[in-house]
């Protein structure tokens, strides 16, 4: 149903500074992993190198394999279709603003040149509904812009928007740091039940939040891997003297 | 001690003289700038409305000396040039306005791109006429209206090229990676999203531009030429608005006077309209929601 | 075993239960063909090509500005070559106007331009930087929006426009009411001496100064307002009244700006031609008086172009183009640079 992800040796540069030194690790398919570490600790670098938006930024380089399934994401293909199968949720909510929330969940598909209307309808709903917006949203789908909805209501719309173009992975970058807690739960539950459909890998320097969702958790600290086990040693029995620093709040 | 309190207080009084004469020469300036410029508006407005009739919009000129008349040619004229301008103008300008916001960003050529559309848009239009002149009608051996719209648009370029870039570098970088971010190819999400979001601003710029232009007499001197009777045909010169208004003010006909501050008056109206759209759309805050 | 430490933590906190792994769906682990959506997607393929060939059309558009510049230039020193081969530089140095005979030279047309534009400079500066300073520093706050947009309106209004009020308004108020006085109280310096035609040197540097004042005045306020709050707050903190914050805090950081707004205004008045033409007199000559006629470059080609029978007269004008192209081109980009030295690289707003 879903693919696990294979880094080896990945490293990564901003310019001259290097950001991600020697990452190895396997996240499991059809599961939740998180991964945590203080500010700057390349955590988000790594992820946005998964699926290739690193690049984007003119000074951004990479080196090392990633394989998503059995595809060598750097070297078999292309960017653009790398992110058609792995979608992604930004810390801030960031629906398109100039359209409805019908388009927006749409757009992933609309833009890459799907037309047929039927479909599209059963998409739509079908993504709103595994985002739990749907019920809150379905009288007004076409009549309200994206922007117009609650924090916590946009961010559900833009995992709904990453939901409808049928990802294998789903990455999600702090996804519930810009919102209350009423809000963050209902991601929270939402992650919990998508597991069972995609891969996750979830970006949080909430440490509550990794051990509620996530079976496996990488700590990451300067740009190095530290430690990467089941969610349940590493907030208990922590291999590592860093990991366990950190997680008792000595720093970070 | 006392004179030294004096001299204190004799400099207190000298810096409170020179502040009070500060904003008195600065509040003086002002009226001075703005009476006289909204007696030249007043003036404008009175004078072209009581020469204004339909006669203006709907009859080409009547020869000299027959009252009556109007600059429907020029009008008619004026709309076609500025359509040749803008189907030149419009979508270069705006291409270069997505090169330097989407892809030169910070980069020294587009530093120099964005320089150097400035400074073009100081050159005198006149120079800009003779230099089309020189490039299609001399070789063509004849004036036309094609010449005059080429004209034209190479003006526009620069303008609507920097206003785009200035709206399109207001979209948050947060919908671009939105739109990256789901696979949309490169290409279409600058197109579909990033300008999209943008237009309301991109449009204002353009009008701007559309403006701008279209009061513009000089570079239709020998270009476009103007034409005393109907002409829709490219190749051929044809009338302008604010071409007539120049050779009717500049002739001893009574009659002709009159119809060049009706030309004014509706001049007056374009530019009054597309600036207070222009300040409307953008004080109302050109991209809905993105903030 | 749980490390101790971490268990103390961990006290107030809910006890760390992994989360239970949901139930694996009844479609298990096998593969599962992918949805039509996720096949459709799959097919679409690399966008590399429409990636590439839209950036290079977007620079090709950018670089039409650098070819729009070239065109210009190319085109104006092609035509000139004639009068350039046969006068060389003195061309600009010889006061003759005389198509008949094939004797050109372009000092009274370089005399009128530059003397009408110091003439609007010396009028229009102090009463712009004086609406800036009251529009940026000292205005109320209703008043601000109604001001700027009247500026903007008036930057807005066409030369034609300008010129036409001119002919009728403005000209026959010089002859009759302003010009009496200047000849009466200044007539002795020698700059407002000669006959009272209304139109000439005088009435092209008023009109112009109209015209350029809304584009220094809006510069202006541009730059003051990128002076920061910082610095006017520093200035105030030391006693100083209103205008002494405006003097040392606002004006003389932004001084350098309120220069390439000037030199904008100067470029601009350089290459006005239509309001200018109309109003001028159209007489090659030079002369002291700035009542008296004179003619500017832009003038003359504008004037005198249709009727360049032979290709020496038309070569003779379109080096005047040409020397008109040169030097606004350098006047505004130094002024662009010294605005940009304050506004620091965001990008200017288009004026």
């Amino acid at each position: 149903m879903s693919v696990g992800i294979e880094v080896s040796q990945f490293n990564a540069w901003y310019g001259s500074n290097h950001a991600l030194h020697d990452i190895n690790l396997n996240i499991p398919a059809n599961q939740a992993t998180a991964l945590i570490g203080p500010s700057g600790c390349g955590k988000s670098t790594f992820v946005r190198c998964i699926n290739r938006m690193h690049e984007t930024n003119p000074i951004g380089r990479a080196t090392g394999t990633i394989r998503i399934g059995d595809l060598d994401i750097y070297n078999d293909v292309s960017p653009v279709e790398v992110r058609r199968r792995i979608g992604m949720v930004f810390q801030r909510p960031n629906p398109f603003p100039t359209m409805s929330i019908y388009d927006n969940v749409a757009s992933g598909l609309r833009l890459n040149g799907f037309r047929n209307r039927r479909i599209l309808d059963e998409v739509v709903e079908r993504s709103l509904k595994h985002a739990a917006l749907f019920e809150e949203v379905k009288d007004d789908l076409k009549k309200k812009s994206g922007a117009s909805l609650s924090g916590g209501q946009q961010q559900r719309l833009c995992i709904a928007r990453a939901l409808a173009v049928d990802p294998e992975v789903l990455l999600m970058d702090e996804p519930a740091s810009a919102l209350d807690p009423v809000s963050t739960a209902k991601i929270e539950d939402l992650i919990f039940q998508l597991k069972s459909q995609y891969t996750i890998v979830i970006v949080t320097h909430n440490m509550q939040q990794a051990a509620r969702v996530a079976e496996r958790t990488g700590f990451f600290l300067n740009g190095r891997l530290v430690e990467f086990d089941s969610t349940h040693k590493i907030f208990t029995n922590p291999g590592d003297k860093r990991t366990e620093d950190y997680i008792t709040g000595r720093f970070g | 001690m006392a004179l030294e309190q004096k001299a204190s207080r004799v400099n207190h009084t000298w810096r409170m003289i020179a502040n009070h004469t500060a904003t008195g020469l600065a509040v003086l300036s002002t009226i001075l700038v703005v009476a006289p410029l909204v007696a030249i508006f007043v003036y404008l407005l009175y004078k072209g409305a009581s020469s204004l009739n339909l006669a203006f919009f709907t009859q080409v000129p009547k020869p000299v000396g027959e009252t009556g008349g109007g600059m429907a040619n020029a009008i008619v004229g004026s709309g076609i040039l500025l359509a040749l301008g803008s189907l030149l103008g419009v979508p270069v300008g705006i291409a270069a306005g997505i090169y330097l916001a989407e892809f030169g960003r910070g980069g020294r050529l587009a530093n120099f791109v964005r320089f150097t559309a400035d400074v073009l848009n100081g050159v005198p239009s006149i120079v800009m006429g003779i230099s089309v002149y020189s490039l299609i009608v001399l070789p063509e051996k004849h004036f036309s209206a094609l010449s005059g719209g080429v004209a034209l648009g190479i003006m526009m370029i620069p303008t609507i090229t920097r206003t785009t870039e200035e709206m399109l570098l207001m979209v948050p970088n947060a919908i671009r990676e939105a739109a990256l971010g789901l696979g949309v190819p490169n290409w279409r999400s600058v197109l579909a999203i990033t300008l999209k979001t943008a237009s309301p601003g991109v449009i204002t710029g353009c009008m701007l531009a559309f403006a701008r232009v279209a009061g513009e007499t000089a570079p239709l001197l020998f270009t476009a030429f103007g034409n005393q009777f109907w002409s829709a045909n490219i190749n051929q010169p044809i009338a302008a608005l604010p071409l007539q208004i120049y050779v009717y003010a500049l002739s001893p006909y009574d009659e002709w006077h009159r119809l060049a501050w009706a030309g004014a008056l509706v001049l007056i109206v374009l530019i009054v309209v597309s600036v207070s759209l222009v300040r409307f759309v953008t004080t109302r805050g050109v991209l809905k929601g993105a903030n | 075993m749980v490390n101790p430490k971490v268990q103390e933590v961990r006290v107030s906190g809910p006890p760390i239960v992994p989360p239970p792994s949901p139930e694996p769906s009844p479609a298990g682990t096998q593969s599962v063909a992918p949805s039509p959506i996720r096949k459709f997607l799959l097919e679409r393929g690399s966008s590399a090509f429409s990636d590439r060939a839209f950036r290079w059309i977007m620079l090709i558009c950018a670089l039409s500005i650098f070819a729009i510049v070239a065109l210009i230039a190319s085109e104006l020193i092609m035509r000139s070559q004639l009068t350039i081969a046969k006068f060389g530089l003195q061309f600009f140095f010889k006061q003759a106007w005389d198509p008949v005979s094939g004797d050109f030279g372009a000092l009274p047309f370089i005399y009128g331009t530059l003397v009408s534009s110091i003439v609007a400079l010396i009028i229009a500066v102090p009463l712009a930087v004086g609406v800036a300073v009251f529009l940026t520093e000292m205005c109320p706050k209703f008043l601000r929006g109604p001001l700027s947009f009247l500026t903007e309106l008036l930057a807005a209004i066409p030369s034609v426009v300008y010129g036409l009020w001119a002919v009728f308004i403005l000209v026959p108020l010089l002859r009759e009411d302003v010009n009496p006085i200047l000849m009466k109280t200044l007539g002795w310096t020698g700059f407002f001496a000669g006959p009272n035609y209304g139109i000439g040197i005088m009435a092209a540097g008023v009109i112009l100064a109209i015209m350029i004042l809304p584009i220094i005045s809006s510069l202006t306020r541009e730059v003051m307002t990128a002076v920061p709050h910082t610095q006017r707050e520093a200035v105030l903190a030391l006693g100083a009244t209103r205008w002494e914050m405006i003097r040392m805090g606002v004006l003389r950081n932004a001084r350098i700006g309120i220069v390439g707004s000037i030199i904008l205004g100067l470029g601009r008045a350089l290459g006005e031609t239509i309001a200018v033409t109309m109003v001028i007199g159209n007489r090659p000559e030079i002369v002291k008086s700035l009542l008296g006629l004179g003619y500017s470059m832009s003038s003359v080609i504008a004037n005198e172009f249709s009727e360049a029978s032979d290709d020496l007269y038309l070569s003779a004008l379109i080096e005047i183009g040409l020397a008109l192209f040169i030097v606004t081109i350098i006047v505004n980009a130094i002024a662009r640079l010294l605005v940009w030295a304050v506004t620091r690289g965001a990008p200017p707003r288009v004026v």
